[in-house]
């Protein structure tokens, strides 16, 4: 079923989320990919604190490229989130309240998930053109120097995506792969 | 001896850079579009209309179709009566993916070190795969490769006795194994035969063959079609999240090999398969 989702969002709000549930995400999101996973990891070992207050916050998966003149961003299609999995649970344990990409995740991911009452949604990967339209506004916010991969603040209205592992656990990749699959 | 400049080359790369980021080549086009014909899943058929509206907005507003745009990768086939003036021909090929990366607002993705990772700032340098040809012209062939589906890529060192049998498990392997993370609907470029990189180079280079053009050999051709049947059938789809329409096509390029060998390589690419020539 199609839905609206405030970000930030609740532990609450996360539980209502099934599997499958088309969403459209409205509020405050933040950027972070590879190489801001890294630094912010090693700033939690360093025991310095984040430059996003992770509680409650959702984790967009994306570097954009360069925005034209005018525009707040240019295209911004989610990433591969397994790349981000060795990090992943310890910000889940921390309060992060979902996560944006595309592609399967681990089962150490899916399991801080359900631990925390918290959501993987997938983006439309390859689809950065139509996504960016969501994007309303977007601020650099922190490792300025790492250029795309910098963690960036954006505001977003109706951001298209769908909820492939819930809080339950339920793991739409599994399940309507296999509705489709016709090999004898 | 036909005498080139390399400032006519820059130029050439800089706008084949900019083009292919923001249109697809018409026959990928029309292979997004039938698709969206041919899915059954509801949910997959709304994916490929957005990836339709995608494409629009891309081309209209000139916005990347797909934020990865990608490491360069040029075949070039240069004339061997061509003498190239000004400088190097390298330089001047990634002098033109400088600028067309930089003026064309497209994303810089390449880090100088796989180690220590920093950025270069201007997408160089490229991959670049020459060819020596007859003739007297050059042939410019630029694949940015995003890399979601590159590193679901793979090469498999099968064994004679494997045949054709195996040569087929290994690609509906490579694919299944990618799954959603190579953002299908993909397209699946495989060389098969070779050595261990020839044959990465020509699935590499079968992916800018033309979706829906087959193999000059017969039973090639004919492995192309059962594959594609074959991955369609898998139930991916879409985005991955379920459906008939996983792969638009099946490219195989082959080359002898050694009496002890058979290599495979299935380079993915997902449905931003870019590509662009010029002919200078």
């Amino acid at each position: 079923m199609d839905r609206e989702v405030t970000a930030p969002i609740s532990r609450e709000a996360a539980a209502e989320l099934n599997a499958g549930d088309m969403v459209y995400i409205s509020g405050t999101i933040y950027t972070a990919r590879d190489a801001a996973h890294k630094r912010m990891d090693e700033a939690l070992i360093a025991g310095e604190t984040l430059p996003l207050d992770v509680k409650g916050n959702i984790i967009y998966y994306m570097g954009p490229s360069p925005a034209r003149e005018g525009r707040p961003i240019g295209s911004a299609g989610p990433t591969t989130a397994s790349r981000m999995d060795k990090y992943a649970p310890r910000l889940l344990d921390m309060g992060l309240g979902g996560m944006v990409g595309k592609g399967k995740r681990s089962q150490e991911v899916i399991d801080a998930i359900v631990r925390n009452g918290s959501v993987y949604f997938a983006a439309i990967g390859g689809a950065g053109a139509l996504l960016s339209k969501a994007i309303v506004a977007s601020e650099v916010i922190a490792y300025d120097d790492l250029g795309t991969e910098a963690i960036r603040k954006l505001t977003v209205e109706r951001f298209p995506a769908i909820v492939v592992i819930d809080s339950k656990g339920n793991n739409l990749y599994e399940t309507a792969v296999k509705e489709y699959n016709k090999e004898e | 001896m036909r005498e080139i400049n390399v400032e006519t080359v820059t130029e050439a790369v800089r706008t084949l850079c900019i083009d292919a980021n923001h249109k697809l080549s018409p026959d990928m086009e029309k292979a997004l579009c039938d698709a969206c014909d041919k899915e059954e899943a509801p949910l997959g058929k709304q994916i490929l209309g957005q990836l339709q509206e995608n494409l629009k907005i891309a081309g209209e507003d000139m916005i990347p179709i797909c934020q990865d745009t990608g490491m360069a990768v040029f075949f070039v086939e240069v004339g061997q009566d061509v003498h190239f003036t000004g400088g190097s021909l390298t330089d001047a090929i990634n002098e033109g993916v400088r600028r067309g990366y930089t003026e064309g607002y497209l994303r810089k993705s390449v880090v100088s070190d796989p180690l220590i990772r920093k950025n270069t700032g201007d997408n160089t340098p490229a991959v670049i795969h020459y060819n020596i040809v007859p003739g007297d012209k050059v042939t410019i062939t630029i694949a940015p490769k995003g890399f979601g589906s590159e590193n679901m890529s793979r090469v498999f060192m099968l064994k004679p006795a494997d045949g054709e049998d195996g040569v087929k498990r290994a690609i509906i392997q490579a694919v299944k194994d990618a799954g959603p993370n190579a953002c299908p609907p993909m397209v699946v470029g495989v060389g098969i035969g070779g050595t261990f990189e020839k044959c990465a180079q020509m699935a590499k280079e079968a992916l800018t063959r033309q979706v829906g053009q087959h193999s000059d050999i017969p039973y090639v051709a004919d492995m192309e079609k059962e594959l594609l049947d074959s991955i369609n059938k898998t139930g991916i789809g879409p985005g991955g999240l379920g459906g008939t329409v996983t792969a638009l096509a099946v490219n195989i390029n082959t080359y002898p090999t050694h009496i002890a060998g058979l290599p495979v390589a299935v380079n993915i690419c997902c449905h931003v398969n870019r590509h662009a020539s010029v002919v200078l």
